[in-house]
């Protein structure tokens, strides 16, 4: 008698998951890191066409099910790696998406590769699922505990080695899986087993090897092109792979918008390089601070003058994002008291606080400097020190801004939420600096000064006017806010700075309209009627007109980095060839761009399939179509929702990604457990109707994501500085509720639908399975326009939508 | 039956391919000249859509002239001269494009280069830039980091003839002192600062023009003129016939 592959189908479930958390690492890294929801997409693509195949092909595959499972996990093995080696010699820019016809099929190309191994993954577990369904349940307790431990481990293996050797290991593992398969479901011949396993020798030894080769137009590849570039440094972690490029022949000098007026030059600097993006500047530091003049010509050393002008003891400053230093470096060479600096990645402060420690001068040892390894949000909320000065560092690059590259990617440092936690961490008489790059017309510099006036009006503040500076260079931008009003000496000072640099000003309290738009001359001094505009009570009227989306940044709608406006979309692009292109961000239009081709490619893979076969005279009536749409697209809104929610808490998008998906996907499956247990025990008794059981599980997961809407901000703003682990098991914990809930709709419907329509089945998979892949984009989109709070309360909705479709075939 | 035709219709199909393309091919040159003919009617009324916004007028005559003599195909790869006329970037390898032409001619008016002129470049790219400047400038220097790109970009400038333009491999931070002062300079290649070096190369009453933006998307120019005292102004520039505001004009 055979049994099922219980080891071989937790192995092969871990290795599909942890492929699917790897992929958004090597998409950052070959591209730009807001390709998640797109992975995310393909893999429910993959899954949604295996159960299609499987539909189709079950008579013919049952006789040679063994056989079809190893060919599965073997294609399984070798398609990972393969697909995404194909996937990176397609030639796709998503710069030129909006110059080039041919860069959309490109997309599609990339997506329906990275489809491949999950539709390999789901077909080995749907496989199994039908031909041992009597033991399904246990099959899919090893499947779920598979892709739990996927998901979490290949977090941890991540901190150990580099992303494509992580690649090459789970190839190996999913070739081990593959001769496991072999012995549990006695295929023969017999030496299938030892071919496996030779081969999964082979990849251990040639594969760490394989190359990941990061898009021509990323910072490091622009940066390695120049002679006498070299990779001196490389390090990795889930966070991010760091790399450090020195040039002696062509030095970096990195100093982010210099006044013209500057005569000196930066000293020797290396790069410092996140997933490709950057640079920062690791600046060779000898203890001497003339060097660093270069650092009092940007914009960001205002709040210096500024403080100065008080005549008070030098400041104690706190630097968030600090990076490779330049900000510490700044306030050492303005003579600050004490220096705290705030780094999320251990590996960017051990460059500076060990690997080059005598080329930056021990800065992190110096007298008064001290380095938190932490996230920033965390540290301001769980810290009590007060600062005269906490500045908030330019970290990302000047390309990646200018061209969009974040639209889509939430940011809590610049919410208001955010602004209010730094406020209330100053001094008497203290402020806050932040320095953002410059675009034309501006969009970051006033969606700051909005965020601004709103945390500042938030905190009670009645006259935010008298708190702000804003001062803008040829590419930089310095907002000021102060904890109270800014007096004449410290305006004295805004003034000579920038007349001194060549600086304009945008605001501060008491400028009149002849002082703006001097040195850096603008077509219409917009800065300054910007931030007039938004001082008004017409604010939120300049706001509703103004082409680009300068709404404050929220921590519900964290999109710091989207201008984009639906109802100046046409405009722009039909300005895109006359030099309207740099307007139109990219990330959005590849949004679109995905949502469309996850909708076309799952009509094409798992709907049209079966409509073009025998199971046309099959399809479910209206209700139970409706009702596997909707719970199809309800949890899809509330998983990613939740994965978002939880970035801020848990700091960094992967680990989000990592432990929201694997709390939902082990709590859902205990959720259809239960619910079949209901099933079992009490619909002999006769007391539960299954419309019943999914309304008590809808009302229940209302409830709570209602709570939690109402709860979370409060709760994580007070546990946000807890160690990683502490908050990965609360986050579990706050999640596993939910997807208890969650998970009782889907199989309690099957079961509802095996006993009114059977044939129908095949449809209720492929339908829900369409929504799940379009759902996942669909979220990303509602979200960035509607907030995750009413994305959360859209599922909500659509799930109570799904109770009233199941009275309809119940 | 059906086999023979089929096949008989394939070769058919072929010969008329291979006689099709034995014909075009020698008017491609002539096709390429209309092509470029109106790439430059597409620039010229970008740009009297453009001028009351970018604060220059109407292009000058000799930019137009530039346009309309330089050879765009010549400056991509082979295979995308069949677009090299489009108002577009394209790829050049190496991580580099070549601009769009609307901004070339843009950049180009910016810097009001006149006959006899000593400019700079830094950042060569393909040499079309070089180019253009050269059909106006007395005499242009232009450097290229890349140095694959730098040697390709002065061979193909020597093969096509211009006599006026001096290429090098190598970092422009500090210009071209032999050379310098210059009447205009031009910094393609994207730099976190304007290197002090090249504004001391330029001429009191000279203009230095330097786009900022990514590949593929210039965001705005910026303009800056040194005045007879030595002092600089800057202008910002969006290339872009566009207001912030609804209803804005």
């Amino acid at each position: 008698m055979l049994r099922p592959p219980f080891i071989a189908i937790g192995l092969l479930s871990a290795c599909v998951l942890a492929y699917e958390v790897l992929l958004t690492r090597l998409f950052s890294i070959v591209l730009w890191h807001h390709f998640a929801y797109m992975i995310i997409s393909a893999a429910m693509l993959g899954y949604g066409a295996s159960g299609t195949l499987l539909t189709l092909l079950k008579k013919k595959i049952a006789p040679h099910f063994g056989t079809v499972y190893v060919m599965a996990a073997a294609a399984l093995a070798v398609l990972m790696p393969a697909a995404f080696l194909l996937a990176q010699q397609v030639p796709f820019n998503p710069l030129e998406l909006l110059w080039d016809k041919t860069q959309p099929a490109k997309l599609l190309a990339v997506y329906l590769l990275m489809m491949l191994p999950f539709f390999c993954g789901g077909l080995g577990i749907g496989l199994v699922m039908s031909h041992f369904g009597k033991q399904a349940s246990r099959i899919y307790a090893c499947d779920i505990l598979g892709a739990g431990a996927g998901s979490l481990g290949v977090i941890g293996v991540l901190f150990l080695v580099p992303p494509r050797q992580v690649l090459a290991a789970l190839t190996v593992l999913a070739l081990l899986a593959t001769a496991i398969a072999v012995i549990e479901l006695k295929v023969r011949p017999k030496w299938l087993t030892e071919l496996f396993i030779g081969l999964a020798v082979l990849a251990a030894v040639a594969m760490p090897g394989i190359q990941v080769q990061p898009s021509a137009y990323k910072d490091l590849s622009q940066a390695m092109n120049i002679a006498g570039a070299q990779m001196i440094e490389e390090r990795s972690s889930p966070l991010g792979q760091i790399t450090v490029v020195e040039n002696t022949r062509v030095p970096l000098r990195h100093a982010p918008g210099m006044s013209l007026n500057a005569t000196s030059e930066p000293p020797p600097q290396m790069g410092v390089y996140v997933d490709g993006d950057g640079p920062s500047a690791l600046t060779r530091f000898d203890g001497h601070l003339a060097p660093l003049a270069y650092l009092d010509q940007l914009t960001s050393a205002l709040p210096y003058h500024v403080l100065a002008a008080r005549e008070q003891n030098p400041p104690r400053v706190l630097v968030l994002g600090a990076g490779a230093g330049s900000d510490v470096l700044q306030a050492l060479y303005h003579r600050s008291a004490a220096i705290d600096a705030v780094e999320l990645d251990r590996n960017i402060s051990a460059l500076v606080g060990q690997n080059f420690r005598g080329y930056a001068g021990n800065l992190y040892t110096q007298p008064g400097v001290h380095m938190y390894a932490a996230e920033a949000r965390g540290f301001v909320n769980s810290s009590d020190k007060r600062y005269d000065l906490i500045q908030v560092a330019l970290l990302d690059s000047f390309g990646t801004a200018s061209a969009g590259l974040y639209g889509l990617s939430e940011n809590y440092l610049y919410t208001v939420e955010a602004l209010q936690a730094y406020l209330s961490r100053l001094a008497p008489g203290g402020m806050l600096a932040v320095t953002r790059w410059l675009t034309l017309p501006p969009r970051d510099a006033l969606k700051l000064f909005a965020t601004a006036v709103a945390a500042l009006e938030r905190s009670g503040v009645p006259n935010p006017s008298a708190r702000l500076a804003m001062i803008r260079g040829w590419k930089t931008v310095t907002l000021l806010v102060k904890n109270s009003a800014f007096t004449a000496p410290e305006i004295a000072a805004i003034r000579k700075f920038s007349r001194m640099r060549s600086f304009d000003m945008a605001w501060y309290p008491g400028m009149s309209a002849d002082e703006a738009n001097h040195y850096n001359i603008l077509a219409q001094p917009y800065f300054h009627e910007g931030a007039v505009a938004l001082l008004s009570p017409q604010r939120q009227d300049f706001i509703d007109q103004y082409k680009f989306y300068i709404e404050p940044a929220t921590d519900d709608r964290p999109h710091f980095f989207r201008f984009f406006k639906w109802n100046a979309a046409a405009e722009i692009f039909a300005l895109r060839e006359q030099g309207g292109m740099p307007l139109l961000d990219w990330s959005y239009p590849l949004l679109v761009a995905t949502l469309l081709q996850a909708i076309a490619a799952s009509v094409l893979l798992i709907l049209a399939p079966l409509a073009l076969s025998r199971c046309r005279r099959t399809l479910p009536g209206a209700p139970a179509a409706l009702y596997f749409l909707a719970i199809g697209f309800a949890f899809m809104f509330m998983e990613i929702a939740f994965i978002q929610k939880f970035v801020l808490f848990l700091s960094h998008p992967l680990y989000a990604v990592a432990v929201v998906l694997c709390a939902f996907l082990v709590f859902a499956a205990a959720g259809s457990w239960l619910a079949g247990n209901w099933q079992n025990r009490l619909w002999k008794t006769g007391r539960w109707q299954a419309a019943n059981k999914v309304t008590l599980a809808v009302i229940a997961l209302g409830v709570l994501a209602l709570l939690y809407l109402a709860i979370l901000p409060s709760f994580f703003h007070s546990l946000i500085h807890l160690p990683d682990a502490a908050k990965i098991i609360i986050s579990v914990a706050l999640i596993a509720p939910l997807a208890i809930c969650m998970g009782v709709p889907f199989p309690t419907g099957m079961m509802r639908l095996a006993g009114t329509n059977e044939q129908a089945i095949p449809w209720a998979w492929a339908i829900n399975g369409f929504a799940s892949v379009v759902g996942a984009v669909l979220a990303t989109l509602l979200a960035i326009h509607l907030g995750f709070a009413a994305v959360i309360l859209l599922a909500v909705l659509i799930y109570a939508v799904a109770c009233a479709a199941l009275r309809g075939f119940a | 039956m059906n086999r023979p035709n089929n096949k008989i219709m394939k070769h058919r199909f072929a010969l008329g391919a291979f006689l099709f393309f034995c014909f075009a091919f020698p008017s491609q040159g002539v096709g390429f000249d209309a092509a470029r003919r109106s790439m430059v009617d597409e620039v010229l009324s970008d740009a009297a859509e453009t001028s009351s916004y970018s604060g220059s007028s109407a292009l000058s005559p000799a930019v137009v002239a530039a346009l309309e003599k330089v050879e765009r195909h010549r400056f991509v790869p082979a295979t995308l001269a069949s677009v090299a006329y489009l108002n577009r970037p394209l790829p050049i390898g190496h991580g580099q494009t070549i601009s769009q032409p609307f901004i070339v001619a843009l950049m180009t008016d910016l810097m009001k280069v006149n006959k006899g002129d000593r400019v700079l470049e830094i950042g060569t790219g393909s040499g079309y830039q070089a180019a253009v400047l050269a059909e106006i400038a007395g005499a242009v220097y232009t450097i290229e980091i890349i140095e694959p790109l730098g040697k390709e970009a002065g061979e193909r400038l020597k093969s096509l003839g211009y006599r006026n333009v001096e290429t090098l491999v190598g970092d422009g931070y500090y210009g071209w002192p032999d050379a310098a002062p210059f009447d205009a300079i031009m910094v393609t290649a994207a730099a976190s600062h304007v290197p002090p070096p090249l504004l001391k190369q330029l001429k009191p009453g000279g203009r230095m023009v330097v786009p900022l933006g990514t590949q593929f998307m210039t965001q705005y120019l910026m303009l800056i003129e040194k005045q007879q005292d030595g002092t600089l102004t800057t202008h910002q520039i969006l290339p872009v016939r566009f207001v912030p505001l609804t209803g804005g004009h």
